[in-house]
């Protein structure tokens, strides 16, 4: 039945991403080549780190839109630091500050949502103005180009690289291996440790939770800690990705990732969330911000077209499940 | 067991206070392992302070508490949790996103104290528990998937995964049909087996009395009677829980040249409930049963517009009502009064008054302005009239007990003046004193004239409350019965069969 296909989130967006594929294969047939999956995956890192955070709060029936502010304040913060006291540490180290440095600011989070139990999108909105002015205000405002040497060296660090037939280069760079490694982690999170499956039980309801025992203070603030630690790592590779730490970057994503999240079929109310459907999610955005300028589409079409995704992506399931149920009452 | 053993719970002389008034007074109570009891009351009698106590979530001010003979200091939902006290809640506690296994394991892996989750190890656990009650339910539905009774199975399959030795069920049979109940019942029976005890807690308790030994029945903090569940009937335990005789009794006959007042013919929806006619005179009241699913629910809705049927035609005093459209039907007279009264009738942290007067906004619009006073002075009159029991009129509906929240409802729509009232199930999670006075009430408003449709299961309601009633099953009316023609028996047996 195609009714019951298409009420799975996955499903719909895995169909609407081969028609894109489809579509643009047959305007541009150099679509379907290795440059593009490349750059497609290539530009899916940054989203896709941040994706699998956001999907996760979603999970646990809270929502984040802090995280773009506290991986700039991360990203920015690390960098100042080490140009200013230890230009030479290895890349692994630098990643491992910036972490450092996401997961306290998400501890703040954590300490206002979990211990206070104030609603999670006003302390979230509130924090990303804080992080955002106290970095501009403190730490600096001015773009820095001339990074520590091993995060030029990272961005330079290729799993895969290679010349096209037609002459063209293509390279994926390791950076993507930290995604790979943020999905394989989270889901064994999610789904293999009773820390994740508390996460989705305080998102199915937390008065529940608490009344079985689950310490739903911990498990959220874990959430607003580990989240903030991914904002952390999203930021400094982006920095290194780009030979630029722009302390104006990142922020004004939150809105793409969590777009990304929701096509993915994870819930505002809570309580459901795919990694699956996240990566969807992210592939299908970030399809549509870099084909629609292949294709010869001005890119002001991309925020008309992501929202348009949006309404029906999720508009569509929601609005078959009510059909359902006014067909069941 | 024997009963020379100690008890698996003893409580003597325990009382508990909220800030200088007593819930709780001087109450001796004790379960055996193997046994079942009810807990009988009416809301505000210290039903719900006594499992509390139990459970571990409030402390006692005085008393002592035994479980299985070593006394126990201030207990803790962890410590009562150990002693095998379970309670299982009227809202069920579980997770409608997780699977069943996982809903019924998570507990135990909780307790296990492990890191990891073990999926096959849930599972195992969840078939076993599942098997040891002898029901069928797949393992990996979604709970929010499952109907009311299973998703109470499941509540109390947890609750047996944890090793429970006594179970506290409250409300347990408000939301379950007739033969939803008989299956619970034989589940209690089960577990009395097994050595299991179960302790009901409940205002509607006549369904529960058969598989109990023993009867408790608190009124206004104090223990006012007990004994063995064979002395009890339905009429002693609502004597005892409200300390008066509530007697039901039939309503008044009609006047034989009573008008049609609305007129129902051909009503059908697919799938849902198939050529439903039927007149309703004026100062009737037509009682409509069947069981979950006979479609008495949905033709509730139908006549209010709540849902729109295919075919047919409603007509009251002769003119026609525009079908699937509840803001004409109300203008046209009809009043609604839902089963759910808490999601779907109240504005629940609004004020009591407000949830009055909102009916009646249009009739004191003043252009751009309202008329608060006479909004306010009318909705107070109504609360006067049916009785409704507050402090202040300012105070939000949710701090009003079932009964009067019910009432609330009433008065919101007599302030229309309707001319037909349909009630889904009137007094539902009401308790028995106030459920007599609903009764009085329906009753008055027939005799003003008023054409009243009780929906509902509760046979002892219909039959004190209707004049007619229609029996549904699978969609279609396939009983009329006129309310002095039948009893409980001959109607129980009409809607099961």
């Amino acid at each position: 039945m195609k009714n019951i296909n298409l009420a799975r989130n996955e499903v719909l967006v895995a169909l609407v991403i081969l028609a894109f594929c489809a579509f643009a294969a047959l305007s541009d047939p150099r679509f379907l080549s290795i440059p593009t999956l490349t750059d497609l995956l290539r530009n899916g890192i940054i989203l896709g780190i941040f994706s699998v955070g956001a999907m996760l709060v979603l999970v646990s029936g809270g929502i984040d839109v802090s995280f773009t502010a506290i991986a700039a304040f991360a990203m920015y913060t690390t960098t100042v630091f080490l140009l200013e006291y230890a230009p030479g540490l290895p890349w692994y180290v630098i990643f491992a500050i910036a972490m450092v440095l996401g997961a306290l600011l998400g501890c703040i989070n954590g300490v206002l949502i979990a211990v206070f139990r104030l609603p999670t999108l006003i302390v979230t909105l509130g924090t990303l103005s804080v992080f955002r002015g106290f970095l501009l205000t403190f730490v600096g405002s001015k773009m820095i180009s001339a990074l520590p040497p091993d995060m030029r060296g990272f961005s330079r660090m290729m799993m895969v690289r290679g010349t096209n037939a037609d002459g063209s280069f293509y390279s994926l760079p390791w950076a993507f291996a930290a995604l790979v490694i943020v999905v394989v982690l989270t889901w064994f999170i999610l789904h293999k440790t009773m820390l994740g499956r508390s996460i989705f039980a305080i998102g199915g309801s937390d008065e529940s939770a608490r009344r079985i025992g689950i310490h739903v203070t911990r498990v959220q603030f874990f959430v607003y800690v580990y989240v903030g630690a991914l904002a952390g790592l999203a930021g400094i590779i982006h920095a290194s990705m780009s030979r630029l730490a722009n302390p104006f970057d990142l922020v004004g994503l939150e809105l793409s990732v969590i777009a990304a999240v929701v096509l993915g079929g994870a819930r505002l109310a809570g309580g459901y969330g795919t990694l699956t459907g996240t990566l969807l999610g992210v592939a299908l955005i970030v399809l549509v911000q870099n084909s629609l300028i292949v294709l010869g589409i001005p890119s002001t079409f991309q925020s008309i077209t992501i929202g348009i995704l949006i309404l029906v992506g999720t508009g569509l399931p929601a609005w078959q499940a009510k059909r359902a149920e006014a067909r069941a009452a | 067991m024997s009963d020379t053993d100690p008890p698996l719970v003893e409580m003597t002389g325990v009382t508990k206070k909220y800030s200088g008034i007593v819930a709780l007074s001087n109450v001796d109570f004790t379960i055996r392992a193997g046994e079942a009891v009810c807990l009988a009351g009416e809301n505000g009698s210290g039903k719900s302070t006594l499992i509390k106590i139990l459970a571990g979530v409030e402390p006692r001010n005085a008393g002592d508490i035994r479980f299985s003979g070593v006394a126990q200091g201030a207990l803790s939902p962890r410590a009562s949790a150990d002693a095998g006290v379970m309670v299982i809640f009227q809202d069920f506690s579980l997770f409608p996103n997780l699977s069943v296994a996982e809903n019924i394991a998570f507990s135990t892996q909780l307790s296990a104290q492990g890191a990891l989750y073990r999926k096959a190890e849930a599972r195992r656990i969840a078939a076993e528990t599942l098997k040891r009650v002898g029901v069928d339910i797949s393992l990996d539905a979604r709970v929010e998937s499952l109907p009311v009774v299973h998703k109470q199975l499941t509540a109390i399959c947890r609750a047996l995964a944890m090793d429970a030795r006594l179970i506290i069920m409250d409300e347990p049979t408000t939301a379950l049909t007739e033969r939803e109940v008989k299956t619970l019942l034989g589940i209690i029976r089960r577990l009395k087996a097994d050595g299991v005890a179960v302790l009901f807690v409940s205002h509607k308790l006549a369904e529960v009395l058969e598989v109990c030994e023993k009867v408790v029945v608190l009124r206004n903090g104090e223990k006012v009677a007990e004994g063995p569940a064979t002395e009890f009937d339905s009429a002693s335990l609502t004597r005892a829980m409200t300390g008066r005789d509530v007697a039901e009794t039939p309503p008044d006959p009609l006047a034989a040249d009573a008008p049609v007042l609305m007129k129902v013919a051909g009503l059908s929806k697919d799938g849902v409930f198939h050529d439903i006619g039927f007149d309703l005179r004026a100062g009737e009241v037509l009682g409509v049963s069947g069981l979950l699913g006979s479609g008495r629910t949905e033709l509730a809705k139908a006549l209010f517009g709540l849902v729109a049927p295919d075919t047919g035609t409603i007509t009251l005093n002769g003119a026609p009502i525009p079908l699937g459209d509840p803001l004409k039907a109300a203008a046209a007279g009809i009043g609604y009064v839902p089963e759910d009264r808490l999601t779907e009738g109240l504005f629940l942290d609004q004020s009591i008054q407000r949830n009055v007067a909102v009916g009646r906004l249009d009739a004191y619009d003043r252009g751009a302005m309202l008329d608060l006073a006479g909004l306010w002075g009318e909705a107070r009159d109504w609360l006067k009239k049916l009785s409704v029991k507050h402090s202040d009129p300012e105070a939000p509906v949710r701090s009003l007990s079932g009964g009067n929240q019910q009432r609330v409802v009433l008065a919101r729509w007599l302030a229309r003046g309707p001319k037909v009232l349909i009630l889904n199930g009137p007094s539902v999670g009401v308790d028995v004193g106030s459920k007599s006075e609903i009764h009085d009430i329906i009753q008055a408003l027939a005799h003003e004239g008023l054409g009243v449709i009780v929906i509902s299961d509760d046979l002892p309601e219909l039959l004190a409350t209707c004049h007619r009633l229609l029996v549904m099953k699978g969609g279609r009316i396939t009983d009329e019965i006129i309310g002095t023609d039948t009893d409980e028996t001959d109607l129980g047996h009409r809607l099961a069969s």
